[in-house]
């Protein structure tokens, strides 16, 4: 390989390639959106990290420095090729408020989102989803089931969240590909269902 | 220590390197023209120029082997994305690299795509 920086062939997207979609898979922190990520990418999953320097605000203000904080964001993402003209992104986002830069770019171009929630700690996933309806991408929940954990009914869910009768609430393990594939489509038919 | 540590070489060296310094100065643009799925690849015909600086050649290498977006160069590089938007925008306007547009925005969203999404998770996983 030498000092080239030129990677194997499966790195690369076929020439064919003309389209590239993208898909947001959001949550809170340890939701389980790398894994999700890993469970569907058809390549290792990859990070991107973006240092923002920005005015300090919220909880996170430094004491003593008021002015700018610099904070890096780290975002996995993952590729799925699901056609010879077609490549779908997905980017696993952080849910924190502060990062308002990065999910401007984020949003930007994106079809929907995929909501990833822990049936156990519900109330974390307040933010993520203010912040996904702040932007006005449409989105479905995956309700991620842990080992062991207590069952809760849809019904229950969509309560607890007070989410629209429209949105999709669908089940989900992100370690499976097969459920992983089922809350993508879930979501997909959702947007399209919002076009008619 | 390992014996083959060029790639920890690289890395340290990118991570010694301010962005700053790598984007010759410029700040970072709020480019509409190139978002983290833009998809780039050499051009086929690159034009003769001066030496690039070992970030803009690093980009051009990786980009030799076929199309990526620009995540997944700023994945490959550990650069920031910010800094990738520059270098590639740098390169896609000197004539190295040339690029597909990405989806335009949320608004344009076209029943295509969605139809081509939907048909593609189900033939593969379906």
């Amino acid at each position: 390989m030498g000092s080239r920086l030129a990677l194997d062939d499966g790195v690369y997207l076929r020439n064919s390639v003309q389209t590239a979609a993208k898909i947001l898979v959001v949550g809170h922190f340890a939701v389980g959106k790398t894994t999700f990520i890993g469970t569907m990418s058809e390549i290792p999953p990859l990070r991107t990290e973006e240092v923002m320097t920005q005015a300090g605000q919220g909880i996170d203000d430094p004491k003593g420095a008021p002015g700018k904080t610099t904070t890096t964001v780290a975002m996995d993402f993952g590729r799925l090729t699901l056609s010879d003209q077609l490549v779908l992104y997905l980017f696993g986002t952080p849910g924190q408020q502060r990062f308002v830069q990065v999910w401007e770019d984020m949003t930007r171009g994106a079809l929907g989102a995929l909501v990833l929630v822990d049936p156990e700690r519900l109330e974390d996933s307040f933010p993520v989803m203010d912040l996904v309806e702040h932007y006005g991408i449409p989105y479905a929940i995956a309700v991620n089931r842990f080992d062991g954990t207590p069952v809760h009914s849809v019904d229950e869910i969509r309560e607890a969240l007070d989410l629209l009768p429209e949105t999709p609430v669908v089940n989900c393990d992100a370690r499976d590909q097969r459920s992983s594939a089922d809350s993508l489509i879930a979501l997909v038919r959702y947007l399209q269902s919002r076009l008619n | 220590m390992t014996t083959d540590d060029e790639p920890e070489l690289e890395q340290e060296a990118a991570e010694l390197v301010r962005p700053y310094v790598i984007t010759n100065g410029r700040d970072l643009l709020d480019d509409q023209q190139f978002s983290l799925i833009t998809l780039v690849t050499v051009h086929p015909e690159p034009p003769r120029t001066k030496p690039l600086d070992p970030e803009r050649l690093g980009v051009l290498d990786l980009c030799s082997g076929g199309f990526l977006s620009i995540a997944e160069i700023a994945g490959h590089t550990r650069l920031p994305v910010g800094v990738v938007k520059i270098l590639v925008s740098d390169l896609v306007h000197e004539g190295h690299l040339c690029s597909r547009a990405p989806v335009p925005s949320a608004q344009l969203v076209d029943r295509q795509i969605l139809e081509e999404v939907l048909n593609g998770l189900q033939a593969r996983f379906g």
